[in-house]
């Protein structure tokens, strides 16, 4: 399965500057309580966990439930400490898996 | 050819009658379908989620500031931010921010977990509700202490009812 993620990092930072980052998944999270037209149950399908690592080293982390939208977005900080790779990987129902890295320079 | 009687004639079966015992009956439908609906959480499940995370420990109400739209025309989707006061040093962070609801059919939002690199103690997303609520975010101090904010959301479309010929 292909997922479509978005990741917005500021290209360049000043070294210790706090910066945004904003991501965004395609996914369905299907929240396993609802019924189809013919009133079966609809199986439980969502992204169930979600980190972030900066150089390899996590950043944040994230358990999410049901109760998040379809297309679960989220925005966190973190300090800009130097040049290198931001790697964000979801995990989820269904053996559900994607991930994605951004570079930032920090100056 | 004895019997020339109309079907319902002489057992009091009139137009009236008739539609009073559907309306009756109705009630007893309902009843079978809340027995089938899942059951949702309640202000006493949130409780029990809350205390699986916080434990024994108190909860001070303060430093956590809960952004959330006093009405929302949508369940589906509503924004939603939780911002921590905390100077996120390495002797003082934010461990963990916790989001709980009081009537979805789960009382987890979601849960996420940081440290001093995060610099800023602030979480931006979107979360599904069923029904007008109360919100609860919860954060965890690095001194193992826990701070909490309330707020109440008005939902005049609830998440859950959209595709759901329930």
């Amino acid at each position: 399965m292909t997922a479509q993620a978005l990741i917005h990092v500021p290209k360049k930072a000043k070294r210790g500057e706090v910066i945004e980052i904003r991501t965004m998944i395609s996914h369905v999270m299907e929240t396993g309580f609802r019924r189809s037209q013919s009133g079966e149950p609809i199986p439980r399908n969502i992204i169930a966990n979600f980190a972030c690592t900066y150089n390899g080293v996590e950043i944040f982390r994230a358990e999410l439930f049901p109760a998040m939208t379809a297309n679960p977005f989220l925005i966190f900080r973190t300090v800009a400490v130097e040049s290198g790779t931001l790697a964000f990987k979801w995990t989820g129902d269904n053996g559900f898996a994607a991930e994605q890295s951004v570079k930032i320079e920090v100056g | 050819m004895a019997q020339t009687k109309k079907p319902f004639e002489g057992r009091g079966w009139t137009r009236r009658g008739v539609l009073g015992a559907g309306l009756a009956a109705i009630p007893a439908g309902a009843a079978l379908t809340l027995i089938v609906r899942p059951a949702e959480a309640t202000p006493e499940t949130m409780k029990d989620a809350i205390k699986k995370v916080v434990g024994d420990a108190e909860i001070r109400k303060g430093r956590v500031k809960l952004d959330l739209p006093p009405l929302s025309e949508n369940g589906n989707s509503v924004a939603c931010a939780v911002t921590v006061e905390s100077p996120m040093s390495a002797a003082d962070h934010v461990k963990a921010i916790h989001l709980f609801n009081e009537k979805n059919p789960q009382p987890n939002v979601i849960s996420v977990h940081l440290g001093p690199r995060a610099g800023k103690a602030r979480i931006d997303t979107r979360i599904r509700l069923s029904d007008t609520q109360t919100v609860t975010a919860i954060a965890q101090m690095s001194d193992g202490s826990f701070w909490s904010a309330s707020a109440n959301v008005i939902v005049t479309l609830g998440a859950c009812l959209e595709d759901n010929p329930t």
